[in-house]
């Protein structure tokens, strides 16, 4: 188990070298870029090369390059060009917010997904079924974006249910800890703090939900019926044993192995649909970040750490996806 | 009165668009307790479609079972879902065919037996893997404190099959229903298996149901046996009979096609000619007729009837074999 472990990480390293020299010379030849966003359209050439050499943009990539890695394994990301905050204090504020999001998303997506897909397997070409079928493919099918903007019409304008954007009320005094508003108003014991950042969640986790939501429906429901085919199930119905027990132990425990995997690739997905679901609600997350720092003048230093981190996140994920399934699937562990 | 009576059991396979299909078409049979019977028949005479339709554990659509199956005195087909639940694993235990895929993958055996004691004997977890440990020894499995905690795929198939009749017998049932269960099996833990199984009958004095297709399993087990052909009982008769005047073509069929050690070299196999798929409806006359080497033309007009023999077994041909074969 630990070799594994350690073999995995190794990878994550190499891999994420390897992004990060990809990540930087796309992006220095990317149209466009700060002198431009910094000095507008009609500076003369020669505060350009002034710009570019303080910058240190004028030397060659490959020197660029070294130099960039040689301040990262120092923790050190540089400073944004739009703000020259520190790059690490910019992502900190923002990390926390996609995180919560993300994290509401997939609770959402696996709370409901689960169940959904074992009751559609279960009442197989009955309305339920086709309605779950239906139901997941509009899921997917519906760009994020309209699906978003459609549930803030309906549900802010129309129907005054949920606040339109923003992740709390303006006004509001809360104590900020950790940054997951929800975890903070529960540790400062200011209740009404997280009640209202739940409130301000609801309306982009679902919009961020749907896609894995309708996926891991879709998984659970073809995973189920595989197992209820499964001679051990015929077993556990001649032990006559309670539905309860069959369905948690016997069905489930099995039809989940491959629903499993599919979560760990659907954060992939959640990380780009952040993107847009954070613009719809104006959630000041990694997904603004990233949009702000492509469309304010290629903000490199932001977005080289942002698309690395993703990554990271991506990889980690994955990983722990793939350690867990050695803890549920008594088979895998053995090899 | 007998343990268990099966009267008239037929099941109805129905899908949309699709024409019925009749798997087991009015069966008759009864089990004394202690008793072992035979269901015997090649793929597809129905013999495990009965097993299932006696446990209830047939899909809950697309079929459809009448007769009755009369278990203690009540009728099992009649039983709300959640009392036969009750029955199924206490009273009634089941063996299947394939060990490997009828254990739970991702559970420990130590569970796997014990739930079925938490279920019907209201153990804690604790009790009922103290219990499950000492089934194991008794199935015969070697090392059990250590196998409670291991999985299906650590153990070997032999030992997979026990822990399986370890789990149908944890709670002394009246009746142990065993569907092949030495197929998956290689010969020599075949031996041992029903070894063990006729071991366990003999001390708990559990009737058991055996449904195979080998005959070998049937000669050294069963007290009566029932010969199914096309979902239909064609002959009945008990053990020492059938084997020493097997008096349906088919039944008669069967015992020729067991291999003999002591056959002349170079002899080949007898085998019976045609598949099941020849077979013709029974309403249109006997279903192995055109399979037949006895057949005579009141053979293609209407189902021939289950008559008595004089041996008090029952038969169902026209044209029964006569002659007597030695025992294989």
């Amino acid at each position: 188990m630990l070799r594994v472990i350690v073999r995995r990480l190794l990878q994550l390293v190499v891999t994420l070298i390897a992004l990060s020299a990809l990540i930087f010379i796309w992006l220095r030849n990317l149209p466009g870029g700060p002198v431009d966003a910094l000095l507008g359209e009609r500076a003369t050439p020669e505060t350009r090369a002034l710009l570019t050499k303080a910058l240190g943009y004028d030397q060659p990539i490959l020197v660029q390059y070294a130099k960039f890695m040689q301040r990262v394994l120092t923790g050190d990301f540089g400073n944004s060009i739009r703000t020259g905050e520190p790059v690490t204090e910019v992502i900190g504020r923002a990390f926390p917010a996609t995180i919560e999001l993300a994290l509401a998303a997939m609770i959402i997506a696996i709370g409901l997904g689960v169940p959904l897909g074992y009751l559609a397997a279960r009442y197989r070409g009955r309305l339920l079924d086709n309605l779950s079928i239906a139901g997941t493919l509009l899921g997917i099918s519906i760009p994020i974006f309209f699906l978003g903007y459609l549930l803030k019409d309906v549900f802010t304008q129309n129907i005054h249910w949920f606040p339109p954007s923003g992740r709390l009320s303006t006004g509001l005094d809360n104590t900020n800890v950790t940054g997951f508003f929800v975890l903070d108003g529960l540790l400062t014991r200011e209740f009404d703090a997280t009640a209202d950042a739940l409130w301000h969640l609801i309306l982009p986790a679902f919009t961020l939900a749907t896609i894995p939501l309708a996926v891991i429906v879709r998984m659970t429901r073809a995973s189920v019926l595989d197992v209820l085919n499964e001679d051990y199930v015929r077993t556990a119905e001649a032990k006559g044993l309670r539905h309860k027990t069959i369905r948690g132990r016997h069905i489930l425990r099995n039809a989940l192995l491959p629903v499993v995997t599919i979560i760990g690739l659907q954060t992939g997905a959640l990380l780009s649909g952040a993107v847009l679901t954070e613009k719809v609600y104006n959630w000041g997350g990694l997904g603004t970040l990233i949009t702000d720092s492509i469309s304010g003048g290629r903000d490199y230093p932001v977005l080289q750490a942002l698309i690395l981190l993703a990554a990271l996140v991506f990889v980690v994920v994955n990983l722990l996806v793939d350690l867990s399934y050695a803890v549920i699937d008594p088979r895998v562990r053995v090899r | 009165m007998s343990l268990l009576d099966v009267r008239d059991l037929s099941v109805v396979f129905q899908r949309r668009g699709e024409r019925p299909f009749t798997a087991v078409d009015k069966v008759s049979f009864s089990v004394e307790p202690g008793q072992t019977v035979g269901l015997v028949g090649e793929s597809g005479c129905g013999k495990s479609v009965t097993s299932l339709a006696i446990m209830g554990l047939l899909p809950r659509r697309g079929n459809k079972v009448t007769g009755e199956v009369f278990f203690d005195g009540a009728d099992l087909l009649q039983l709300r879902p959640d009392d036969m639940r009750d029955r199924r694993g206490r009273d009634i235990g089941m063996i299947f065919q394939d060990p490997l895929s009828s254990l739970n993958p991702v559970v420990p055996i130590g569970v796997q037996v014990a739930e079925v004691l938490e279920r019907h004997r209201g153990m804690d977890r604790k009790a009922a893997l103290k219990e499950a440990r000492e089934l194991l020894d008794a199935v015969g499995i070697p090392d059990p404190t250590r196998r409670l905690k291991e999985y299906p795929h650590q153990i070997s198939g032999g030992m997979r099959q026990r822990a399986l009749i370890a789990i149908a017998l944890a709670c002394k049932p009246r009746l142990l229903i065993a569907d092949e269960p030495t197929t998956a099996l290689d010969v020599t833990i075949q031996a041992q298996i029903l070894t063990l199984l006729k071991q366990l009958v003999d001390e708990t004095g559990t009737a058991l149901i055996m449904i195979t297709h080998d005959l070998g399993v049937v000669a050294g087990l069963c007290d009566t046996v029932n010969v199914l052909y096309g979902g239909k009982v064609v002959e009945r008769a008990a053990r020492h009979e059938l084997f020493a005047r097997p008096r349906h073509p088919y039944t008669r069929g069967l015992l020729d096609s067991v291999p003999r050690l002591d056959a002349p070299r170079g002899e080949r196999l007898h085998a019976i000619r045609g598949s099941v798929a020849d077979n013709i409806p029974w309403a249109e006359g006997c279903a192995f007729a055109p399979r037949c080497d006895n057949v005579v033309d009141a053979c293609l007009e209407g189902t021939p009837p289950l008559e008595p023999t004089a041996t008090g077994g029952d038969l169902r041909c026209n044209n029964p074999v006569s002659e007597e074969v030695a025992v294989p």
